[in-house]
């Protein structure tokens, strides 16, 4: 067992029935280390997480969280973790203040009404603190929950999903608010959709369809990945992607804005359909490939392999 | 085990929740009011049909002048109609047996001769207790009347003659059915009625709404453990049983006028041993059902042997042996022979015990039960 890693599994299986779920993950985790967690719906990453921290028992693997057994030692682990759910799940018929009380109480926070009234504050909820939280909007039920779960000051934050439906102001604060927690030494483990979110975690990794396709820091993903991508602007983009999907060595194409991104893994193939298509109307471009990119080649593959 | 462990402050934590989500709750906590007053008009207004009249037949073997009296009063009274006046014992069981008449009064042979030498004669009243409630009044009107129907006849005997308990014994019979039911009855027992049919419905909800909410998840993910969370949701109930009982005690004083003979503190301290054992139930089923439907049926099917084989609607040494047994089980049983006790008999500490430590034994089951069974994890 090594200090260093807040979080340290590997194994970890899940099923619902016959279907699994999570196969085989394996995640380590730095202390002070803003780890991103993506892939596609249903995935599996809401139930990882959920066995980080003792909510799911895993059918296989082991590991600890914070230096304690997540088998045997969730009672322990829960103390010292916040677990941001995916669903709202606070009390909606009670108010903010009453709801970050509750949870104060709960964890047997010091000088709980302070520390309340500062939480409230850090997040810009003190005028609102006796609304009722069911009758916030989506965002503002999110930096209640986010404020809720910062309360004990957690070691390590599981985040799921937490800025879905945040305006972009909102989101830039958590993000700074996630670095200044990480400079102090708390882990972050998060899971996003967004990929401009991804590129600020230190590192990350991709779990499809259960299985944890790649991580790493997020330059290191994409170059693992060997793919090769191009940009093309130019006339009736519609009907060109249609024609190159159907190109051998063409393995997405996906629409930008006003240009096309084509990639693939064959770079010498490509090369050759960027010369043909290159003669047209069409300009083409080597560019370096997004995260983006990346990703979705990932889920296309993976669901070739191991399809649902 | 971690499943039992216990922190007083978290557990304050929960209390304090349950508590603002009650009062935010402003129709359930109606219905908490509500209901007992509901069952109160239905029942107080089917109670206060007070059967009068009822046919009755007398067979004086001794036809003398105190026989004379008191079928003089039994005409007089409100509730006898002495219908029929038979000489023989045959005569008379055969119309009770038909139910041509709901009572039969027999005054013995030397009923004068020992009324006059102060030996207490007996006079035998036979009831057709088939429908209890129609003979209760008439009952405990024979009661009085005879107290002091002789009271005439006999001034200017020695005073020790009239003493209390009354120059003469009423002997009474109850054929078909050996319980009885009277008015007093209904109104005590109602108290555990509505305890029950309230307290398991609300509890029962208590942790599936939390599923159904999604605040399970968050709350498993606190440290907050099992009884903590169990115990923490019971308590703010308690409170509302409370208050039903004060608004039951209330109308079953004020307007029916049910005496309390006992010690109400005696009563609401064995209370809190009921309503706990009602709210563990409660919460057995929450554990149990998946979601708020489902817990409702099941309290609602908890509910059902508790009405019929507790003794409330049917008396309880009627039943047959296997109900009796079932009977015994349940919390409502034992709870309506404790108010009835201490309400109507004034029983003490002592008498009420043998009663009370089956409904204990009944909580602490189900809460054990229900902290074995609440699932710290979403599996
Ligand atoms: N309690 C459960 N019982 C049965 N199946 C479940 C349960 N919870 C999740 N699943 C299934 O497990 C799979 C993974 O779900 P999970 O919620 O972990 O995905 P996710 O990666 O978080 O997806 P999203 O990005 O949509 O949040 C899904 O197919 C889901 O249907
Ligand atoms: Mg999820």
């Amino acid at each position: 067992m090594n200090p260093e890693w807040a979080i340290d599994v590997r194994g970890i299986t899940k099923r619902f029935g016959r279907r699994t779920v999570v196969n085989n993950v394996a995640l380590q985790v730095r202390r002070g280390e803003i780890y991103g967690f993506l892939g596609p719906n249903g995935s599996g990453k809401t139930t990882f997480l959920r066995m980080l921290c003792g909510l799911l028992t895993p059918d296989a693997g082991s590991g600890t969280c914070l230096g304690l057994d997540i088998r045997t030692r969730s009672a322990a682990i829960k103390e010292r973790v916040g677990y941001l759910t995916q669903r709202f799940s606070f009390y909606e018929d009670l108010s903010l203040e009453e709801n970050l009380d509750f949870v104060a109480r709960l964890y047997g926070v010091p000088r709980r009404r302070a520390a309340v009234v500062r939480s409230l504050e850090t997040l810009g909820l003190t005028a609102r603190r006796r609304q009722l939280a069911g009758e916030l909007s989506g965002g503002w039920k999110q930096r209640l929950a986010l404020a809720a779960c910062l309360i004990h000051q957690p070691e390590l934050l599981l985040l799921d999903e937490p800025t879905a439906g945040v305006d972009p102001k909102a989101r830039r604060d958590f993000w700074e608010e996630l670095h200044r927690l990480a400079a102090a030494g708390i882990t972050v483990l998060i899971t996003t959709h967004y990929m401009d979110e991804a590129e600020r975690c230190h590192r990350l990794a991709y779990i499809a369809y259960g299985n944890l396709l790649a991580h790493g820091p997020v330059a290191e993903v994409v170059r693992a990945a060997g793919l090769s991508t191009w940009e093309v602007s130019g006339p009736d983009l519609w009907s060109l992607a249609e024609t190159l999907r159907r190109q051998p060595g063409v393995e997405q194409v996906v629409p930008f804005g006003s240009t096309l991104h084509v990639s693939g893994r064959d770079a010498a193939q490509l090369e050759a359909v960027a010369a043909r298509w290159g003669e047209g109307a069409w300009t083409w471009q080597r560019i370096k490939p997004g995260l983006e990119d990346v990703f979705i080649s990932l889920t296309e593959t993976a669901r070739d392999n191991w399809g649902p | 085990m971690s499943r039992f462990a216990f922190h007083p402050r978290r557990f304050w934590a929960v209390v304090v929740k349950e508590f603002i989500q009650m009062r935010r709750d402003r129709l359930t906590f109606a219905m908490m009011v509500g209901i007992p007053l509901l069952q109160l008009i239905l029942f107080g207004f089917a109670i206060n049909l007070n059967p009068k009249h009822l046919p009755t037949a007398v067979l004086a073997a001794d036809p003398g002048p105190f026989a004379r009296t008191l079928l003089w009063a039994l005409r007089t009274s409100d509730y006898f109609a002495v219908t029929r006046v038979v000489d023989t014992e045959a005569e008379l069981r055969a119309l009770l047996e038909r139910g041509e008449v709901q009572f039969g009064v027999s005054i013995p042979v030397d009923f004068a001769r020992r009324l006059l030498r102060g030996e207490r004669p007996s006079l035998l009243l036979e009831a057709d207790a088939t429908d209890p409630a129609a003979t209760g009044y008439a009952l405990s009107a024979l009661n009085t009347l005879v107290a002091t129907v002789f009271d005439r006849d006999l001034k200017g005997l020695p005073p020790g003659l009239r003493a209390t308990p009354g120059p003469v014994e009423v002997r009474v019979h109850r054929l078909y059915n050996p319980d009885i039911i009277t008015q007093y009855n209904v109104v005590p027992g109602l108290l555990g009625v509505v305890l029950t049919m309230t307290m398991v419905i609300i509890t029962a909800l208590a942790i599936t709404r939390e599923r159904e909410r999604g605040t399970m998840e968050n709350l498993l993910s606190t440290p907050v453990r099992p009884a903590e969370v169990m115990l923490g949701k019971l308590v703010p109930y308690i409170l509302v049983g409370y208050v039903q009982v004060g608004l039951i005690l209330l109308a079953a004083r004020v307007f029916f006028g049910v005496p309390m003979v006992g010690s109400v503190p005696l009563l609401l301290g064995a209370m809190l041993v009921f309503i706990l054992a009602n709210l563990a139930m409660g919460i057995t089923f929450s554990t149990l059902a998946r979601n708020q439907l489902q817990a409702v049926q099941m309290a609602f099917f908890f509910f059902l042997p508790n009405i019929l084989l507790s003794g409330f609607m049917f008396p309880f040494r009627g039943m047959p042996d296997w109900a009796q047994v079932l009977g015994e089980v349940l919390p409502l049983t034992h709870f309506l022979r404790i108010v009835r006790g201490i309400l109507l008999k004034g029983n003490g500490p002592a008498q009420i015990a043998p009663e009370l430590w089956p409904i204990a034994l009944f909580m602490v089951v189900m809460l054990t039960l229900a902290i074995k069974r609440y699932r710290q994890t979403l599996d």
